[in-house]
């Protein structure tokens, strides 16, 4: 009898394991970010206007960084979800427009609505690998001491949203107590 | 940091005009032997200017130790990705500022995690990573021994006369 169970075991431990490996998803490297203080930016807002931003100004609120770029279509199908997000929890949030041009940045703005309270210009991408950006969309939630606390990679989703971004927030708000 | 984008090629037929009454047999040749010219690649990886050997080297050793996170079985000496520019932009840049091996590979480790690596540390997380392939090792070693064992254990039956008697007919060469 062993002399059948026994690779039989075999083959179902290694369906087992093939099907964990396909549901894993290679892409979401985890951040060595989450827990850690948020790298300082210092740089120049895309609109000119407005001077330079700095990071530090936001200390002591709970916010959001979202990395974008008018060429993302992603970011456009995020687009949605991040308004309501932002406006339906009154959130401050920061948008880092990664590797784009001004112009093309203003025209997506003006096309689909901007939901940032301020605009980080990074035509670089240097500000993008400080916090180790390798994709857009990416968004960060950093909390009142600075520290970031969650990291979506690619578009968010409503389920995203429900299940992570707003009890955290609530949490956040409530002083760390969930 | 010199980028060089996609260089333009010319063809070597540029500007000659090749009108159809004075094609002849040796042209074709000359055509044919020209296609066969290798013309160097377009090439899109930067050209970095270095001071010292030992900087080039360090360079060239990062490159290839760390990984792209865009295409993820390619490190940065292999990978066009955008994301592997910059990071190759930014290895350079800290090769240059006098930065060591360590404080490059910690640089991006803070920002991109152990994922940026190659070689992974070893770890709690990485344990089964590293001694995996020993465990296979002594299992393959194990599942081999228990069955020579079971082999030699097997007595091999005497041989019956009536076998015996057979066994030297056939090597005879006589039909039973």
């Amino acid at each position: 009898m062993l002399k059948y169970f026994v690779p039989l075991g075999a083959f179902l431990l290694l369906v087992a394991l093939l099907a964990v490996g396909l549901k894993l998803d290679p892409r979401e490297v985890p951040s060595p970010f989450i827990g850690k203080p948020a790298p300082a930016i210092e740089a120049v807002q895309l609109d000119a206007a407005a001077g330079t931003f700095s990071s530090t100004s936001l200390k002591g609120k709970v916010w959001l960084l979202n990395v974008w770029a008018s060429w993302c279509g992603e970011c456009q199908r995020e687009h949605p979800v991040l308004t309501e997000l932002v406006q339906g929890q009154n959130l401050t949030a920061v948008g880092l427009n990664y590797k784009d041009a001004a112009s093309d940045a203003n025209r997506w703005l003006a096309q689909f609505g901007n939901p940032f309270t301020s605009i980080v210009a990074d035509p670089q991408g240097k500000v993008g690998l400080d916090w180790g950006v390798y994709g857009t969309p990416e968004t960060f939630i950093i909390d009142q001491q600075g520290i970031i606390r969650y990291k979506h990679i690619g578009p968010m989703s409503q389920k995203a949203v429900t299940e992570k971004i707003l009890p955290l927030l609530a949490e956040l708000r409530n002083g760390g107590k969930p | 940091m010199t980028y060089l984008k996609e260089g333009k090629c010319y063809s070597p037929l540029q500007g000659i005009s090749v009108g159809a009454n004075n094609i002849r047999p040796l042209h074709y040749l000359l055509l044919i032997l020209m296609l066969l010219l290798p013309l160097p690649a377009p090439a899109s990886i930067e050209v970095h200017q270095f001071n010292t050997p030992a900087q080039e080297a360090l360079y060239t050793d990062l490159i290839a130790e760390l990984r792209c996170l865009v295409c993820q079985n390619q490190n940065l000496a292999d990978s066009n990705s955008e994301l592997a520019q910059d990071l190759r932009g930014k290895t350079y840049e800290m090769v240059m500022a006098g930065s060591s091996h360590t404080e490059i590979i910690d640089f991006m480790v803070t920002r991109y995690g152990d994922f940026v690596l190659y070689n992974p540390p070893v770890r709690q997380s990485t344990l089964l990573l590293w001694l995996g392939p020993l465990l296979f090792l002594l299992l393959g070693l194990g599942i081999l021994f228990a069955f020579l064992r079971r082999k030699s254990r097997q007595t091999s039956q005497p041989l019956s006369d009536s076998d015996r008697q057979r066994a030297e007919q056939l090597l005879s060469g006589d039909k039973p």
